[in-house]
């Protein structure tokens, strides 16, 4: 890739209208686009750890068009484990998107009225430059040869996209969990190109507790065999044992306690116990099952290079220790904060320091408590308080940028 | 409710324009569009309840979701020109510590109150013997948010004990707009059903103290008020 300007690579398949029919779901009429941009390397993403990444490769989902004024993007930043396809089937489990409760006709993100961007996140395996990704300087993959990359540096992966694709300020950056972290950041370092922010379910900084759990999943992958050192993909194995671990003990802090006792509780998979090591108990089969099919959409490289980069999250850290020093600059930005009453992960406590931080700054700040027993993932389900509160934050937005009279 | 109106238009007639306010117990947030739309001022909301803060949004309005007692303290000191507390003092768990974190975070406060010393609910208690159910105070003893009642004389003592400055003080009584009073007057106390408050830091610019003892401080020494 010789040339100066980026070229894309367009996914004819997702491309097509012919989307995957979703019973109940009306996005199949949406067209939607995308691609992988490849920058030229000329366009390198500098890392805040140092180094650069050349060749850098941003997979992405469109969804809607973008107007003539170049005001209605809006782009949704992924979690952890999430990927670009946030309302389009997945090509591996063929799974609906991840976020179709927020986008699609009549919903607060609507392609009729918005551009919706979703990238995949550097570091991440669908698409977008990461530790599975071909290392240009020696033809292999770059396993453990992967720089250590950041929130931030996710952020201006996206950055250099929307340069590419015109955009020079979102109307909204919208995100959960870590999406919500690539959103603050973007508010904080990109205020001019941010009208609104909306961070749901998440936190400012990793806590000693997140980053423990972290670090048990970590050490799940590094603890398989088959994981090699990190070098697995060039030596033909694959960690499936140490990923599917790593990812039971998370998805239970994705839930709560009441949900699944009311999911599962005492329940046996058959009539009595076997005595054994089997899988006796709903609870025991379910997070095996999770783990399972966890592993034929994830790289685990990619779990330890992205769990990291939630680590080394910190906000106030590069500000002084102040958070309020952070958002002084993100004061014309619009922000919308909510958070779920039965989020252990990133509880309440931690949306309520990212308001006090704004209140401090004095930036126009929302925020809502969210009743709900699903704990985290409570983002990603049904939650009619989320939805009015997302769509009337939007739609005053959009009348204040313009959009709608 | 029309009362809630006359208390609204009040408070709007005492906010100045072009001013930064809070409103705290914002509600849906029908004074602080009310305000945004007349006074031009830039409005902030806490509100506590989750479906009150989700209409605001949809009004455009910036609202927090919390709690006048927790969460005030997330506020900066002196970031607001006004702060309004409409109808809610006497709900809160900790009425004075409410009243100086008011005057902390903006340099006026706008408070309104039921007055518990309204000659209906005096005469509720002296004739009936019974807890008092009146067009202020709709709702009967065992369901009320209504913790700290107090009269418009109480509140008097209380600003003086805080070296509050009573700039202003209206009341309101059968739906009619409200009027100026004397709030130190014996008879006010007795016809305000209830009462807005325009408060203001002790201390000026100039470093002098107000006198709020102009009228007797005790209420029963101006029974001819």
């Amino acid at each position: 890739m010789g040339d100066r300007r980026a070229g894309v690579d367009t996914d004819a398949a997702s491309r097509s209208n012919a989307l995957m029919a979703e019973p109940g779901s009306l996005i199949d009429t949406v067209e939607s686009g995308g691609g992988v941009m490849r920058f030229a390397q000329t366009l390198p993403l500098r890392l805040e750890g140092g180094g650069q990444l050349v060749g850098l490769d941003v997979a992405y989902k469109t969804y809607g068009t973008l107007n003539e004024d170049r005001s209605n993007a809006v782009l949704v930043c992924h979690a952890l484990t999430g990927d670009q396809y946030v309302a389009s089937p997945h090509p591996t489990t063929a799974k609906p998107g991840w976020w179709t409760q927020l986008i699609g006709p009549g919903r607060p993100l609507d392609p009729s009225r918005h551009f919706i961007i979703c990238t995949n996140v550097i570091g991440g395996c669908m698409g977008s430059t990461g530790p599975s990704s071909i290392n240009p300087a020696t033809g292999q993959p770059w396993g453990l040869t992967f720089p250590v990359i950041t929130i931030g540096d996710m952020v201006r992966a996206q950055v250099m996209l929307m340069d590419q694709l015109g955009i020079a300020s979102l109307f909204a950056v919208v995100g959960g969990s870590m999406g919500g972290m690539q959103v603050l950041q973007w508010a904080i370092e990109y205020p001019d190109r941010v009208f609104s922010a909306i961070c749901i379910a998440s936190a400012p900084r990793h806590t000693a507790q997140n980053i423990a759990f972290n670090e048990v999943g970590r050490q799940a992958i590094m603890a398989d065999p088959d994981w090699r050192g990190g070098d697995y993909a060039r030596l033909g194995t694959r960690p499936e044992k140490g990923l599917a671990v790593a990812r039971m003990a998370a998805h239970i802090t994705y839930l709560s306690e009441a949900a699944l006792q009311r999911k599962f509780g005492r329940e046996l998979k058959k009539d009595g116990v076997s005595w054994g090591f089997d899988a006796d108990f709903q609870i025991e089969s379910y997070l095996r099952h999770q783990g399972a099919s966890f592993v034929d959409r994830f790289d685990a490289n990619s779990y330890l290079y992205i769990t990291r980069a939630l680590d080394y999250f910190d906000l106030a850290a590069s500000h002084g220790g102040v958070l309020g020093e952070a958002f002084r600059k993100a004061r014309n930005v619009r922000f919308c904060v909510l958070s779920f009453t039965s989020d252990w992960l990133y509880p309440t406590t931690e949306s309520r320091d990212i308001v006090r931080a704004l209140n401090a700054a004095g930036a126009r700040a929302s925020f809502v408590e969210i009743e709900s027993d699903k704990g985290h993932d409570a983002f990603l389900l049904h939650e009619p308080i989320m939805e009015a509160a997302l769509g009337g934050f939007l739609s005053s937005a959009a009348k204040a940028r313009g959009l709608e009279s | 409710m029309s009362g809630q109106r006359e208390d609204f238009r009040e408070i709007l007639r005492l906010v100045r324009p072009a001013t930064r306010v809070l409103d705290i117990g914002c509600g849906e947030g029908v004074l602080l569009e009310m305000m945004a739309q007349e006074k031009n001022i830039d409005g902030r909301g806490l509100e506590i309840s989750p479906s009150g803060v989700a209409a605001c949004l949809t009004r455009g309005l910036a609202v927090v979701q919390g709690d006048a007692d927790r969460d005030l303290a997330d506020f900066p000191t002196q970031a607001f020109d006004y702060a309004v507390l409409s109808q809610t003092l006497q709900a809160v768990r900790e009425p004075r510590r409410v009243l100086e974190e008011l005057l902390r975070i903006a340099e006026r406060a706008v408070v309104s109150f039921p007055n518990f010393g309204h000659w209906r609910v005096r005469w509720a208690l002296l004739a009936g013997g019974r807890m008092p159910m009146t067009g202020s105070l709709p709702t009967p003893w065992y369901e009320t948010q209504n913790i700290h009642l107090c009269t418009v004389g109480d509140f008097v003592d209380l600003c003086d004990e805080l070296g509050v400055e009573i700039e202003a003080v209206s009341a309101m009584a059968e739906g009619k707009p409200a009027r100026e009073i004397n709030p130190r007057s014996f008879m006010e106390n007795l016809r305000a059903e209830s009462a807005i408050f325009l408060l203001s830091r002790r201390t000026r610019t100039d470093g002098s103290t107000p006198d709020n003892r102009r009228a007797p401080k005790r209420a029963t020494d101006d029974l001819f008020g």
